[in-house]
């Protein structure tokens, strides 16, 4: 053999070795630049889940994974890889937030929002199950009266659907008003959270007021529900009930 | 090429978490094929390469922008990848990983043939490497495998250049001798 020469080594040398895929897939999943999803049953069908290391990132109702592709891209702006499985905690905490219909301790990684978007949704996270707010009331709660519309667009990009429950911000006439995956999904998410479907037809009743207490709610709030048919009075406005001596209930803040 | 020419940095100071995805893209056959080069199997090789560029996004994400602006971004991460190498090199040696009775690492799923081609080669290369001084060895795959210029490599070992140099020259002499050697055996 002839004197193999420095160019010659140097080209056997050099790289030659095709970098395995889950090399990139392992640095992105672990500094939270992509998202893993998996899928689940939940309250009405199935759901595609997004999450980082830091939460719940992506919520979609659906069983057709590339309808959740496309809106992860679209809301969160990441990519997503398959994974089997939510880590353990985490289904633990999704699991008992979707049977309570409350956030309760999920963690939620909306890191992409603006301050205004997490505001608008830490705000909707606080409506109970099985009642509904307007858009003018999360404005209200965030010391924006102004930003009905502003709500409402930020409503319609919440990445975590269910858990954060946009579905229970209607309109202020009662109607359901509208909803990213369509106006019939949230009527059902809300039937199953036990509304009837009279509470959210438009023009059904504003504020409803106990002649008992002097206090009135929304129609949908706790306390209102529990009045008796004949102690209850009807309002068109807050300014009527407070007109005639009526003080906001402190639960539901109706304005 | 984009690591070159600066464009990158000013784009990993501008946004991170968009840009930090193609310095990746870019570099990973780099660091892997220095990585297979100096520990003793691929999975070691791949955990290692994924390990340097985790430390690199933590770090870039405490850094200011100026400070990635000027960043010389392949010796910087060349000088955490050789870290790495040491330092697994030494957990390894302390506490041997579990291999197949036949000493071989299994293949992961996703070697294709010609993969699997290239990593016997690769396995040659280390073979030969290992009978060079360490410093030799980082020195000749920095420069050869990894393609850093002089400067370069003098910043990620901590050693002036001309040193460098002659550690390639007689790292590349000494696996001549061991090529020739091999052949009239």
């Amino acid at each position: 053999m002839t004197q193999p020469t420095d160019i010659q080594i140097a080209s056997l040398l050099a790289a030659d070795a095709q970098p395995p895929e889950s090399i990139k897939r392992g640095v992105m999943i672990r500094t939270d630049l992509a998202d893993q999803y998996t899928t689940l049953r939940g309250p009405i069908g199935g759901l595609y889940i997004g999450y980082t290391s830091l939460g719940v990132s992506s919520i979609v109702p659906t069983s057709d994974e590339s309808e959740f592709l496309d809106v992860h891209s679209r809301t969160v702006g990441r990519p997503a890889y398959r994974s089997d499985e939510l880590p353990s905690k985490l289904d633990r905490l999704l699991e008992k937030s979707l049977s309570s219909g409350k956030l309760g301790k999920l963690p939620v990684d909306l890191r992409q929002l603006s301050t205004f978007q997490r505001d608008v949704l830490r705000v909707t996270a606080e409506i109970p199950p099985g009642e509904v707010r307007p858009y003018g009331w999360v404005a209200r709660e965030m010391g924006n009266d102004g930003a009905v519309r502003a709500v409402g667009s930020a409503l319609g990009r919440n990445p975590v659907p269910i858990v954060i429950p946009c579905h229970r911000v209607v309109r202020s006439d009662g109607a359901v008003g509208n909803y990213a995956f369509g106006a019939p999904m949230k009527k059902a998410l809300l039937k199953h959270e036990g509304m009837t479907p009279s509470l959210f037809e438009p023009g059904s009743l504003r504020y409803v007021g106990s002649d008992t207490t002097g206090i009135y709610c929304y129609p949908t709030c706790r306390h209102a529900r529990r009045i008796t048919p004949s102690h209850r009075v009807v309002f068109r406005s807050p300014q009527r009930a407070i007109s005639d001596g009526y003080r906001p209930c402190k639960v539901c803040r109706p304005g | 090429m984009t690591v070159k020419d600066g464009l990158l940095n000013r784009r990993l100071a501008a946004d991170l978490d968009r840009a930090f995805p193609e310095f990746v893209t870019e570099m990973q056959g780099l660091v892997f094929n220095g990585a297979c080069r100096w520990l003793p199997g691929k999975q070691d090789a791949e955990d290692v390469t994924q390990e340097a560029f985790v430390k690199a996004y933590r770090a870039l994400q405490g850094y200011p922008p100026e400070r990635i602006v000027d960043l010389r971004l392949r010796p910087w991460l060349f000088t955490i990848t050789v870290n790495l190498c040491r330092n697994h090199a030494r957990t390894r040696s302390r506490r041997p990983a579990q291999v197949a009775i036949d000493g071989t690492d299994t293949p992961g799923p996703e070697t294709t043939e010609q993969s699997a081609i290239d990593l016997v080669a690769v396995d040659e290369w280390r073979t030969r490497l290992g009978e060079l001084t360490a410093r030799q060895r980082d020195a000749i795959v920095l420069r050869h495998v990894v393609d850093l210029t002089y400067d370069e490599i003098g910043e990620v070992l901590d050693r002036p250049a001309g040193t460098v140099k002659s550690d390639v020259h007689r790292g590349l002499d000494r696996l001549r001798s061991m090529m020739i050697s091999e052949e009239t055996r």
